[in-house]
């Protein structure tokens, strides 16, 4: 019996098109738009001026903050401009435009394919060199790497649990990674264990990508300590708090960090961009980004530099099909919707999901039959469609006490609810203004 | 038969005073003493409960006026300075004269000037839509269009406009309170000083991209060109973040601006047509 979270999930269509598609290297684009809020946190303070010279890998944006980070220039080349350009939050940030001349890469880093395995650092240092190349959690959050490295005071974290899940549909990034860059990821791992000071890592990765799972599975006896554990799919199996349900059997208790329990969860792509920033000294510049859809002429997995435009990726996986009704920033559960392809990749872009006419639409809202099915499926315990009724009314006070901030926004509610009631969308508006109010209060 | 009767009448009577006693004596007890000037000043409230003052409904507003027993910063928009006049004499105080203030709409990114970009689909609130994305158009900070001001309206005053798809305030209606500048997630609604015969002279933008990039997403934004600003006599105009703003308590409605705003971003409403320099302009559009 394969092990899984309790209550909830769903089972959407998978559609991994793309999961036989090695990552192609995307050339370096023209000009790169890198958006200085590319993480959770206060964004961060930018440093070059127009025009200045670039290296790759060069600091342009500083951290300005405990959770914030820094931001890496990801082509070498001239500062066009600083501006504010629309990103996938859809509203306009600031960004620093950069020229590409060519791909000259800052001192220190080490740019050759060699597989380093050993290391004298010590965790301090690692987590250092993690805040220094300013690497966030990469399955989408960006959550500050080096804030989950730092367990606040009197907790200890047990158990280091890598997810290479990748329970959304479509998405093949992390899959890809497992597969291709499997060493580097190991190396990777045993950083983030000794950073963390455990000696036990489990990665958790769904049965529906059995390679995977082989592959990792061999490359474990090189590696002490790190185990793999199968998984049943399920969405959103790849929740953190799902994911240590699974695999510890531990519930997070309501409002409490993954910590709290011992665990400590990080992505498969945050390894292997920690392996690169300690060993090679490579700070994040680029991701392994899923472009795919139904009508798409080539859908694949690219490597590109952060700040290229969604519209290359798009050109590159054979231009944007004539049936578009969507073009999605994420997977298609929790993905977002673009107003527009000039949007840079940022550090948080998975995966650029093309929707065709035929899947792409909301159907008609209805109302609600009191079918249940939305409290059913809520992997979290939640009743959805209470707290969208209290969203709407905007009681924010009982909004509160039902725990909508324990919501994860996974959108099963959303996806199996037959009157097709925009749930997830209420609730992301209460949380939203729930959040405000308690903050308010502190 | 009769004797029962008399217990009858004797037990009921004696339950009765018996009542009666410790009633007194518990409503002594726990009498709790309230101003009956709350209840006089609640009278002379216009009862519309719209939380316009600031309070949660006209009794609470009463509460705090004869609590704090002073009218500063406390004023019923609904009722005007004629219920505070009244409320004044009730407590025994002076009134403030505030000016009547009216809701107005600063944005007039109609379908025609600001042309659509993308097409929304999900939940159909301004605060939900605001939260995902800055809108249909190529401007993050004008009208939603889906009409939670409308919502928000206890007066009838405010009702969407299907053909420029965005919402109009009806000026009999409207008393000012708030409720929509409260409700508007892009901050679009203003509460300025009402003029008479409802005449304003307003900025219908809030945009704050620089002039090019607001001229592109939509016709009739202000470009922070500053021409007003210059032609103004009563330093009634300022321009901040690229966004000129007309204060209403200076403006004294001579118009000059809005012949010299090359975007036709400031409205003048409720005046009568002006002749002369309806021609003025025409001859530079020609040439």
């Amino acid at each position: 019996m394969l092990k899984t979270f309790k209550i909830g999930g769903v089972h959407p269509a998978e559609n991994k098109i793309t999961a036989t598609k090695a990552v192609v290297k995307l050339p370096i684009p023209k000009t790169v738009t890198i958006p200085v809020t590319q993480h959770i946190g206060a964004p961060s303070k930018v440093i070059v001026k127009r025009g200045d010279v670039v290296k790759t890998g060069q600091i342009i944006a500083q951290s300005s903050g405990f959770v914030s980070t820094n931001i890496h220039s990801s082509v070498s080349g001239k500062v066009l401009k600083i501006d504010t350009v629309y990103d996938s939050s859809g509203y306009k940030k600031e960004s620093v435009v950069i020229n590409t001349e060519q791909d000259e890469w800052d001192e220190g880093v080490d740019t050759s394919p060699d597989l380093i395995k050993h290391t004298d650092l010590d965790a301090k240092t690692i987590t250092n060199k993690i805040l220094d190349a300013g690497i966030v959690g990469l399955g989408g959050a960006t959550f500050p790497t080096h804030v989950k490295l730092s367990p606040p005071p009197g907790m200890k974290a047990e158990v280091l649990l890598i997810n290479g899940v990748e329970c959304e549909p479509y998405l093949t990034a992390d899959h890809r990674l497992m597969l291709e860059r499997g060493d580097e990821l190991m190396v990777g791992i045993m950083l983030l264990m000794k950073a963390l000071g455990v000696n036990r890592a489990v990665i958790g990765i769904e049965r529906n990508k059995p390679d995977a799972i082989e592959h990792l599975t061999t490359l474990t006896k090189n590696y002490e300590g790190i185990e793999i554990c199968p998984l049943k799919v399920k969405y959103p199996q790849g929740g953190e708090k799902q994911l240590i349900k699974a695999i510890t059997g531990r519930e997070v208790p309501s409002g409490a960090l993954p910590i709290a329990v011992g665990a400590v969860v990080n992505n498969v792509g945050t390894a292997l961009a920690v392996y690169e920033a300690v060993m090679k000294n490579k700070p994040l510049i680029e991701r392994i980004v899923t472009v795919t859809g139904k009508s798409l002429s080539k859908p694949s997995n690219f490597l590109v530099r952060i700040g290229t435009p969604v519209k290359d990726l798009i050109e590159a996986a054979g231009g944007l099909p004539d049936d578009t009704a969507k073009v999605i920033s994420g997977g298609p559960m929790m993905g977002k919707a673009v107003a527009t392809i000039d949007i840079p990749v940022t550090k948080g872009t998975s995966g650029i999901l093309i929707l065709n006419e035929n899947e792409g639409h909301r159907k008609p809202v209805l109302n609600c039959i009191r079918c249940g099915r939305c409290v059913e499926v809520c992997p979290m315990g939640l009743e959805p469609y209470f707290l969208m009724t209290l969203s709407e009314k905007k009681v924010w006070d009982k909004a509160e006490k039902e725990q909508i901030m324990d919501c994860i926004e996974c959108g099963s509610c959303s996806f199996t609810c037959p009157a097709n009631r925009p749930l997830l969308d209420y609730i992301r508006y209460g949380k939203l203004t729930v959040g405000g109010i308690i903050r308010s209060r502190k | 038969m009769s004797a029962s009767l008399i217990y009858t009448i004797i037990t009921i009577s004696s339950l009765g005073v018996a009542a009666a006693i410790i009633l007194y004596f518990t409503a002594r007890k726990f009498y709790v003493y309230e101003d009956p000037r709350i209840d006089e000043v609640e009278e002379a409230l216009p009862a519309a409960n719209c939380g316009g003052c600031g309070y949660a409904g006209c009794r609470a507003f009463a509460e705090a006026i004869v609590k704090d027993n002073s009218l500063d910063d406390k004023f019923c928009p609904v009722g005007g300075n004629d219920v505070m006049k009244t409320v004044a004499e009730i407590m025994g105080l002076e009134a403030g004269d505030q000016k009547a203030r009216i809701a107005v709409l600063r944005c007039n990114g109609t379908c025609e000037f600001r042309p659509k970009t993308n097409h929304y689909e999900g939940a159909t609130t301004c605060a939900i839509a605001a939260m995902n994305y800055g809108g249909e158009t190529g401007c993050q900070y004008g009208c939603l269009g889906f009409g939670d001001c409308v919502d928000a309206c206890d007066f009838d005053a405010l009702h969407m406009d299907p053909e420029t798809g965005l919402p109009v305030v009806t000026d009999e209606n409207c008393v000012g309170c708030g409720a929509c500048v409260e409700a508007c997630p892009k901050d679009l609604f203003e509460l300025r000083k009402k003029m008479p015969k409802y005449r304003r002279v307003y900025v219908a933008c809030r945009n704050e991209d620089k002039g090019g990039v607001a001229k592109k997403s939509c016709e009739v934004a202000c470009i922070g060109c500053g021409k007003c600003e210059q032609e103004c006599k009563y330093d009634a105009i300022t321009i901040t973040n690229n966004l000129a703003f007309i204060d209403s308590d200076k403006c004294v409605l001579c118009r000059k601006c809005v012949s010299v705003c090359p975007t036709n971003a400031i409205i003048e409403e409720n005046f009568p047509p002006r002749k002369i320099k309806v021609e003025k302009e025409a001859q530079p559009a020609e040439s």
